[in-house]
């Protein structure tokens, strides 16, 4: 009985992380996207528009990585405590740029003489925080070795082939998802170029998609079982349908013009049905085939601790964070400058 | 000298250089957050524009620092993990969970209503915008209420057991949050955080009225209000330090020891030194000047009292000396000069002269940075003192550490430095620069050496591309 409860808390909290970190992912990535985006907005004008639409929510979007990482520590100790020492300089280079572009917000409005710096601040520590995302993901689903209870591999295991093109793969991601939310936030010029911007994006995106799909069944016997073995098979081909009719709908989305949310929304459901992808590739494991969630899971009173609470004050926190993007909703109007 | 610099003394520096950094910034905005909600708040109630013009004098600066709490924070959160591995993964289940609750109660709740705080005067109404001024007042303090619960958990860890894979093992979660140092660690250290932004507000106005602008009356309001919170905090916070540190002799004796400089035990009662070199290897103080008797009258309440020395625990369970020691004075120090500046401000305003005494307002503007002094001095003072602990008398931080070799450290930590330096440092020079301009009753449009005045990250509709109104390029 009580072991029953556990394991069903256990797979509750991989949930309820897993979600936070597809939440993070999608926040902070279309406003780091944002980041990724700027050398493309060589003039002031559109880099004031650029920054002003995700100003008022960009702390509360990158509050969510702290959960990530707290949540890691809290439910999955031992997952925590092996992956950071495993992803020791990416971790720390994400850190950095993070610090580069959070400070940029403020920044770039105290300075006239040093503006110039703080755009490149913020387009560098945009670009290199998502880089080492990417790689991050790939270093984890390319597997991490495990000695006891704590990392045993060396200092540059990370670095590969294929994570280098999962590192690229979520540039490119974010770049979509900020170019598709500057086709909702932005009229006239700044939008069209959003719009075509969104398509190349989207096209590198797709293609990435398509890459590291074809790669990952082989960096692992077991995910080649989850994919291409029957009976698996059948749950898994809906992924790469889904996938090819949602880029479908983008592309189309991306032509109609009228539909300034829908390339937004689509490009968030592509995010989403290839998270879901990751995850069958990865279940149940939180360091794949070394750790599971079992393995790393914290006591049960820990987890219920702390499972009450977040059942409690996330819904809460949802409810708030959408109401300060409700209340800073609509378009920035370049020549009224702000949210009008 | 770099003998003992391996991968453990690096990752030590490490963490404590980032946390150094860190802490100035949530010291600041804690104090900072509730100014403006009061300011709000007295706006709202008399609709007097000087309390609206210091709010959004005081708001950019709150804006800055803040973006610098939350991007130093991050790596905080995740330096647990990258150095400290062993450490994560045995305290994970009893810390983890705390860290985690202020995330959802705090950090959540900070974020959230700062974007409406800082932009959304004009879009959601006088009575939200005041919420939004709260909650983020609250949510820092929230934040530090389980911050602080986690540190003094490892001081004085309690509510636990340990299980056969070395965790620990949560067993009742209100002696944890509510271990023994907790409510005086808060208190002091909540406290601290008022008192350091009330002598810079204190600063900064005082700065002002020696720049001939005491007809503003805003600048006359903050500094008044300041010295109020001086007179009135200061005391208490000599009465919570002195309850923090009776605490800390109850459970970390050798803690005090280390503050006090106390190698020898004291049977009939010990010396407070005033000042000493600490001789680690004989286990003396070398140069000392002290007063007989005072360190007993001053921690038991009695001159006869025995208190143990440092000689009386084995060499490798000692803290070092001289850090807690020189640290914990430079503390008091700043307390008693904070207390001098309170009482000295009450003299001034009995006499009439609070506006006009000009050895007043220069020393209120040497004593700015006391708080952020004291709060430096009297964290290492504590930290230090844990050691050679991470969790008190279980954990030492040999057994801490990631498996990580000291190049890989020490890369990360030169990395550190350089960045904060230049990041940080430019940051302070754009508050020392906001706090030099004079509050005035209305932004005026755009100023050249400023950029675009916006209310902290929204450019008013006016100035993103109002007619004339572009700064030249």
């Amino acid at each position: 009985m009580g072991l029953e409860i556990s394991l069903n808390l256990t797979v509750a909290w991989a949930f309820l992380l897993a979600t936070a970190i597809f939440i993070y992912v999608l926040l902070d990535g279309f406003d780091l996207g944002l980041g990724i985006l700027y050398p493309f907005f060589p003039q002031k004008r559109d880099r004031d528009l650029l920054m002003n639409s995700v100003a008022p929510v960009w702390d509360g979007n990158e509050t969510w990585l702290v959960l990530g990482g707290g949540g890691l520590f809290a439910a999955f100790p031992l997952a925590y405590s092996i992956l950071m020492p495993a992803l020791y300089a990416p971790v720390i280079a994400m850190l950095l740029a993070l610090v580069f572009r959070g400070v940029a917000f403020e920044f770039r409005w105290r300075t006239v003489r040093w503006r110039a710096a703080w755009d490149w601040a913020f387009i560098g520590g945009s670009t290199m925080a998502a880089l080492c995302q990417g790689i991050i993901l790939g270093a984890i689903l390319q597997g991490v070795a495990v000695d006891g209870r704590s990392y045993g591999g060396g200092w540059l295991d990370w670095l590969s082939p294929f994570s280098a093109v999962t590192g690229v793969a979520v540039v490119c991601g974010y770049a979509l998802l900020g170019a598709t939310w500057l086709n909702m936030k932005l009229m006239g010029e700044p939008q069209e170029k959003a719009r075509s911007l969104a398509w190349g994006f989207a096209l590198a995106t797709v293609a990435f998609i398509v890459i590291v799909s074809l790669f990952t069944p082989y960096l692992e016997a077991g995910y080649y079982d989850r994919w291409f073995r029957w009976p698996n098979v059948i749950y898994a081909a809906p992924v790469p349908i889904v996938v090819g009719l949602l880029t479908l709908f983008l592309f189309r989305a991306l032509h109609v013009h009228q539909h300034d949310k829908w390339p937004f929304l689509l490009a968030l459901a592509l995010f989403l049905v290839t998270f879901i992808g990751l995850g069958i590739s990865i279940w149940p494991y939180v360091i794949p085939t070394e750790v599971t969630i079992y393995d790393a899971a914290s006591p049960y009173k820990s987890q219920l601790f702390m499972f009450v609470g977040a059942v409690v004050l996330i819904p809460i926190i949802l409810a708030y964070t959408a109401y300060s993007y409700w209340v800073f909703r609509g378009k920035l109007d370049p020549d009224k400058g702000g949210y009008h | 000298m770099f003998e003992n610099v391996d991968a453990v003394m690096l990752a030590r520096i490490q963490f404590g250089f980032t946390i150094a950094f860190h802490f100035v910034f949530p010291a600041f905005t804690i104090g900072l957050s509730s100014f403006l909600a009061v300011l709000n708040g007295m706006w709202l109630w008399t609709r007097d524009d000087a309390y609206l013009q210091l709010w959004k004098f005081w708001v950019k600066i709150f804006a800055v620092a803040f973006a610098m709490g939350v991007v130093s924070g991050i790596t905080m959160s995740y330096q647990f993990g990258t150095n400290w591995a062993v450490f994560s993964d045995k305290t994970g289940p009893v810390l983890g969970p705390l860290m985690a609750y202020e995330v959802l109660t705090a950090f959540f709740l900070e974020a959230g209503f700062l974007g409406i705080m800082l932009f959304g005067r004009e879009r959601v109404g006088d009575t939200l915008h005041m919420i939004a001024c709260l909650m983020v007042a609250v949510g820092t303090a929230i934040s530090a209420s389980w911050i602080l619960s986690v540190n003094s958990w490892m001081h004085t860890p309690a509510g636990y057991s340990i299980a056969e894979n070395g965790q620990f093992v949560p067993e009742d979660w209100w002696a944890i949050i509510f271990n023994p140092s907790f409510l005086p660690r808060f208190a002091h250290t909540l406290t601290a955080a008022y008192l350091t932004t009330a002598f810079i507000v204190g600063g900064v106005g005082a700065y002002h009225l020696l720049k001939g602008r005491a007809g503003n009356k805003s600048v006359a309001t903050m500094f008044s209000m300041a010295m109020w919170m001086a007179a009135l905090v200061a005391p208490v916070q000599i009465f919570l330090g002195d309850a923090h540190g009776l605490n800390t002799l109850e459970h970390q004796p050798m803690k005090i020891a280390a503050m006090e400089g106390h190698y020898p035990d004291y049977p009939d009662g010990a010396p407070l030194f005033l000042f000493g070199i600490p001789n680690e290897e004989e286990g003396r103080m070398d140069y000392a000047v002290s007063i007989p008797k005072l360190s007993s009258l001053i921690l038991k309440h009695d001159l006869d009292a025995p208190l143990d020395g440092l000689n009386s625990v084995p060499r490798e369970d000692r803290p070092p000396v001289a850090i807690p020691f020189f640290a914990f004075r430079v503390m008091v120090a700043m307390g008693f000069l904070m207390l001098g500046i309170g009482a000295w401000s009450l003299w001034s305003r009995y006499r009439g002269t609070l506006y006009t005494n000009r050895w007043l307002h220069r020393a209120a503007v040497v004593m700015a940075p006391s708080g952020l002094i004291a709060v430096l001095a009297g964290w290492m003072t504590t930290e230090v003192g844990r050691q050679p602990y991470t969790v008190y008398n279980v954990l030492r931080t040999v057994d801490s550490v990631s498996p990580v070799a000291a190049p890989a450290v020490g890369a990360s930590l030169l990395a550190y430095i350089v960045i904060y330096f230049i990041v940080f440092g430019a940051g302070v020079f754009y508050i020392l620069r906001l706090m030099g301009k004079t509050p005035t009753p209305r932004d005026k449009g755009v100023s050249k050496e400023d950029g675009p005045i916006r209310t902290a990250g929204i450019t008013p509709a006016a100035q993103v591309a109002g007619p004339g109104n572009l700064p030249v390029e």
